[in-house]
C-alpha cells in the first residue's frame, strides 16, 4: 500500500489546480505538505471530486480497500480508517469509486459503516475466496470429511444467532463455546434419531452407497473427543472440527476469543452478523431450495437459546447439567 | 403357468419379521469386539494369548459405567489403573510395564483408537418393504470420549454398551430394577452374600442407565421448552420418577440396615471372606442411595427450571423484522439430508461465511534474501546461564539399601511366632556385623508401632515390640530384651468402619 500513499503525497497538490474556484480546494491545495508528510488523506470535501476523478481519490479508495482486508481492524482506534469511512459516507463519488475498486479485485462490499468498518466479502472466484481444499486437506477426499467441516460452520452461526430476530438486530451480540456447539448439534442429532425410530425407520445405509447416508447419521457416529498421545485435541473429532471452525472465523474477524472453558467461548462481531445474513445464509438457502427442500418458517425461532447463551453454564437457579 | 412360476420361488420373508432379525442382528454385532479382541490378541508382538483379552474389555466397561455420573465420565488412566490387578492376576509371571500394555490396547481397542470415527461399523442384510435385500452398515460405540471440565476427556460407555454388559436389550428400566431388587432381599435373607453383590451390582448399573436417559430429556428440555410436552408427559414423568426414588429409597435402606446386621453376624459364623463380602456390599447399596438422592434433587430442580425457561423462552418480545431462522430452516433440514446433496448446502454456506483471505505474493527476489538471511540471535533468552558447580554429596547414610533389605528379611515374623530381640540380634550378627544396629532400631521403633497409619491406609500386618521386664545379655547393647512379633489387621473390617465413620 505504500505506493498508493507516496502517489496520493504528490497527487494531491497537482490536482487541485483543476478546480481554482472552488474554496473547499484551496484548503486542500493550501496544506499540501501535511497532507503528504502524514498518511492521513486529504480530509476536506471537495465537490470537484464529483466532476474528476483524480488518482489520488483512486487511491484512497483503494486505500479504505485494503482496510477492509484486515478483518481484525476496528476503525475506532484508527484515524485513517474512520476519516476514509466518513469521506466514503458525504461522498457519493468517493463511494462508488471504493466499490468499483473492490468489485474489480472481486469483492462484495456488505456494509460500510463505523461500527463493521468496510465489511467485504469475497466473490466465488476471487482470489480472496477461501476453498474447502485450502482450508482441511482431508475434506477433498473424504465427503463426510467435508460435510462435516462445511456443517461446523453452519452450527457456528445458528449456535452465535439461534432466532431470527438475532440475526435481523444489528446490535446482537452472539455468544457460543465449543463444547456447546458440539453437544447442541448432537442434541439435534438425538432427536431425529428417535424420530426415526418411533417411525420404524432403519436409517442403516446401504453398504455400497455412503453418500446417502443421512447428515445425523455422520455426525452422531463420529466421536465427539478423543485423547491424543500429545494431549492436543483429536482433530478428526466433532470438537476438534468445531474448533478449526471457530478459530478460522476468528482470523477472519468474525470472532473474538473470551476465554477458555467449554473448549474455548467467542463472541460474534458485526461483521459476522453482516457475512452470515447477507452472504451464507442466503447462499445456502438457494442451495437448498434448488435440492428441492423447501423449509417454511413463519418469522419465529424454533430453537430457543440457553438463557446466557454459554453452552455449558447451569442456569442460576437450577442445577441441572445439560452437558457431559 | 404364473401359478408354477411363484410356487417355485421361495416367498421373501416381509419386512415385519426382517425388523426384528435387524435388531438382533445390531446387538450380536455389539459382542463382535470383544470377540474380536480375542482373535486379534495373537497378532501382537509377543506372547499375549495367557491373557482373557474379552474378560479384560468387559471389566473395562464395567469399570467406566460405575464411574458414570451425572455430570463426568471415568478418567482414562484410573480405568488403566482399575484394569491392573485383573491383568495382573492371568499373568502373574510377566512384568508389570506389560501389564499396563495389555491394559491400554484393550481400553484402546475398545474405543477403537485407529478409526477416524473411533467407533464400529458391522455390516448386516435385510429385505426391504420392495423385497429387494440391501445390505447395511451399523455404526456404533462401546466407550465415548467426552470433553470435561478444563479440556480433559472423560469416558463414557454407551447405551450399546451397557445393554451388551446387562443383557437386557428390550426391557422396561424401571421393572427390572424392581426385580434385582426383589431377587437381593431374597438373598440376603438366605445369607448368599456372593449372589447378593451380583445383584447389588446390577442394581446399580440399572440405577445409572436410568440416571442417563433422565439427564438426556431434561437437556432438550433447556434447549427447547416447547420440544418438550410440559403439558402432561414431563410432569408425568418427573413424579413417576420421584415415586421411583422415593421407592427405591425406603428398598435400600432396609437392605442396607440387613446387610449390616448380617456383616456384623458373618464374621463369627463364616469366616472373614463372608464379612469382606458383606462390607462390599455395603458400599454399592449407600452408592446406590448416593445415586438416587442426586437423581431426585436433579427432579426437584426441573420445575423451577421450566418455569424460568418458560418465562423467558416463551414470553420474548416478537421481532421487529425477520431474518433467516438457521437452526430451523438450514441446519435442520441439512442433517435430514444424505450427505451427498446436504455437502452441497453446506459447501455453500463455508464459501460465504467463512471469509476471505489475502492470498500471500511472493517476489523472487525477497523469497532468496528471505531464505538466506541468518536467523537473528534471540534476545529475548537473556544472558547465557553460567555452567552450575556441581559437587557430588557423599553418600552418608548409615546403612545401605541392601542392609535395610536383610534387615526387614529378618524381621518379616510369621504371626503366630514372636521372636525375642538377643535372638533377632544374634542372627543378624551372624549376616553383617553392622546389621544389629539397624535390627536393634527397628525393633525400638516398634515399641510404638504406627497404629493410626495403618489403620488409614488398610494395612494387613504391622511390626509391634513389647517389653515384657527380661533384661537383654548381649555385647554390644543394653536394655530391655523386647519382644518383636507381627500382628495381623483385619483389613476388610477397617474398611468397613471407615466407611461408615464417613
Amino acid at each position: 500500500m505504500t505506493d498508493y500513499e507516496q502517489e496520493a503525497g504528490t497527487a494531491e497538490p497537482a490536482a487541485s489546480p483543476a478546480s481554482p474556484a472552488s474554496p473547499a480546494s484551496q484548503t486542500a491545495s493550501a496544506t499540501p505538505a501535511a497532507s503528504a508528510s502524514s498518511a492521513v488523506p486529504s480530509s476536506a470535501p471537495s465537490p470537484k471530486a464529483a466532476q474528476h476523478v483524480t488518482p489520488a481519490d483512486a487511491a484512497d479508495a483503494a486505500r479504505l480497500v485494503s482496510l477492509g482486508l484486515h478483518p481484525k481492524l476496528i476503525p475506532a482506534r484508527d484515524v485513517e480508517y474512520t476519516e476514509l469511512l466518513r469521506r466514503y459516507r458525504d461522498e457519493p463519488a468517493f463511494a462508488r469509486l471504493a466499490d468499483a475498486v473492490a468489485t474489480g479485485l472481486g469483492l462484495v462490499v456488505l456494509e460500510v459503516s463505523t461500527r463493521a468498518g468496510m465489511a467485504l466479502a469475497a466473490d466465488e472466484d476471487s482470489v480472496f475466496a477461501v476453498r474447502m481444499g485450502d482450508y482441511a486437506r482431508r475434506a477433498t477426499a473424504d465427503s463426510a470429511d467435508r460435510f462435516l467441516h462445511g456443517l461446523a460452520h453452519l452450527a457456528v452461526a445458528a449456535m452465535a444467532f439461534p432466532r431470527p430476530e438475532d440475526l435481523a438486530d444489528d446490535g446482537y451480540i452472539g455468544r457460543i463455546t465449543v463444547n456447546g456447539v458440539d453437544s447442541f448439534v448432537r442434541q439435534a442429532c438425538r432427536r431425529l434419531d428417535e424420530r426415526a425410530e418411533a417411525e420404524g425407520e432403519n436409517t442403516d445405509p446401504a453398504t455400497e452407497a455412503p453418500g446417502l447416508e443421512a447428515g445425523w447419521r455422520v455426525y452422531a457416529r463420529r466421536s465427539s473427543t478423543g485423547a491424543t498421545k500429545d494431549a492436543r485435541r483429536l482433530a478428526g473429532s466433532t470438537t476438534g472440527i468445531i474448533a478449526k471452525a471457530v478459530g478460522f472465523l476468528a482470523d477472519s474477524g468474525f470472532l473474538q476469543r473470551t476465554g477458555d472453558d467449554a473448549g474455548g467461548t467467542y463472541r460474534t462481531t458485526a461483521r459476522y452478523q453482516l457475512q452470515v445474513r447477507d452472504m451464507a445464509g442466503s447462499a445456502a438457502m438457494a442451495e437448498l431450495l434448488e435440492l428441492g427442500v423447501v423449509p417454511v418458517s413463519d418469522g419465529t425461532a424454533s430453537l430457543l437459546p440457553p438463557q446466557d447463551a454459554e453452552g455449558l453454564e447451569l442456569a442460576p437457579d437450577a442445577g441441572l447439567p445439560f452437558h457431559s | 403357468m404364473t401359478g408354477t412360476s411363484v410356487s417355485s420361488r421361495p416367498p421373501a420373508p416381509g419386512p415385519a419379521a426382517d425388523e426384528g432379525l435387524a435388531r438382533r442382528l445390531r446387538a450380536l454385532a455389539c459382542t463382535a469386539p470383544l470377540h474380536d479382541l480375542d482373535t486379534r490378541k495373537a497378532n501382537l508382538a509377543g506372547e499375549y494369548s495367557t491373557y482373557e483379552m474379552a474378560e479384560l474389555a468387559l471389566a473395562a466397561i464395567d469399570h467406566v459405567t460405575l464411574q458414570m455420573d451425572f455430570d463426568t465420565g471415568a478418567d482414562h488412566e484410573q480405568i488403566v489403573a482399575r484394569l491392573l490387578p485383573r491383568v495382573a492376576a492371568q499373568a502373574p509371571a510377566r512384568d508389570s510395564a506389560e501389564h499396563e500394555r495389555v491394559a491400554r490396547w484393550v481400553l484402546e481397542n475398545l474405543l477403537n483408537v485407529g478409526s477416524v470415527d473411533r467407533g464400529f461399523r458391522a455390516v448386516y442384510g435385510t429385505f426391504g418393504p420392495d423385497g429387494v435385500y440391501v445390505r447395511r452398515d451399523y455404526d456404533f460405540k462401546l466407550i465415548e470420549e467426552v470433553p470435561g471440565p478444563g479440556g480433559s476427556v472423560y469416558l463414557r460407555t454407551t447405551d450399546e454398551a451397557v445393554n451388551v454388559l446387562v443383557g437386557a436389550l428390550d426391557t422396561d428400566v424401571t421393572s427390572a430394577q424392581i426385580a434385582a431388587e426383589v431377587k437381593l432381599e431374597v438373598l440376603i435373607s438366605r445369607g448368599r452374600l456372593a449372589d447378593a453383590q451380583l445383584a447389588a451390582e446390577q442394581a446399580r448399573y440399572r440405577t445409572v442407565q436410568y440416571a442417563e436417559t433422565l439427564r438426556r430429556t431434561l437437556e432438550a428440555t433447556r434447549r427447547d421448552v416447547r420440544a418438550v410436552d410440559w403439558l402432561s408427559a414431563v410432569p408425568d414423568m418427573i413424579s413417576e420418577a420421584l415415586d421411583h426414588v422415593a421407592d427405591r429409597y425406603r428398598h435400600e435402606n432396609a437392605i442396607l440396615t440387613n446387610i449390616r446386621k448380617a456383616r456384623d453376624e458373618a464374621a463369627s459364623e463364616r469366616g472373614p471372606d463372608h464379612k469382606r463380602r458383606a462390607a462390599e456390599l455395603v458400599d454399592i447399596v449407600k452408592d446406590c442411595i448416593r445415586r438416587h438422592t442426586q437423581l431426585q434433587s436433579r427432579l426437584l430442580e426441573a420445575g423451577p427450571l421450566f418455569r424460568a425457561e418458560q418465562d423467558r423462552q416463551a414470553f420474548a418480545p416478537p421481532a421487529a423484522r425477520a431474518g433467516t431462522d438457521l437452526y430451523g430452516q438450514l441446519l435442520a433440514p441439512v442433517l435430514e439430508l444424505e450427505v451427498e446433496r446436504a455437502s452441497r448446502v453446506t459447501d455453500a454456506f463455508f464459501a460465504g461465511g467463512a471469509g476471505l483471505r489475502t492470498p500471500g505474493a511472493v517476489r523472487m527476489g525477497d523469497l532468496v534474501d528471505l531464505l538466506l538471511t541468518p536467523p537473528a540471535p534471540r534476545e529475548h533468552l537473556g544472558a547465557e546461564m553460567p555452567e552450575p558447580d556441581l559437587v557430588a554429596t557423599p553418600d552418608d547414610s548409615r546403612f545401605s539399601e541392601a542392609q535395610m533389605e536383610s534387615a526387614s528379611e529378618l524381621l518379616e515374623l510369621p504371626a503366630d511366632a514372636p521372636r525375642r530381640l538377643s535372638g533377632l540380634l544374634a542372627d543378624a550378627r551372624r549376616r553383617d556385623p553392622e546389621l544389629p544396629y539397624l535390627v536393634a532400631l527397628l525393633a525400638v521403633h516398634a515399641a510404638s508401632p504406627p497404629v493410626g497409619t495403618a489403620y488409614r491406609q488398610g494395612e494387613e500386618r504391622l511390626l509391634f515390640a513389647v517389653d515384657d521386664g527380661t533384661q537383654l545379655d548381649d555385647p554390644e547393647f543394653g536394655g530391655a530384651d523386647l519382644i518383636v512379633g507381627t500382628a495381623l489387621l483385619d483389613a476388610a473390617g477397617m474398611a468397613a468402619d471407615r466407611t461408615e465413620a464417613a
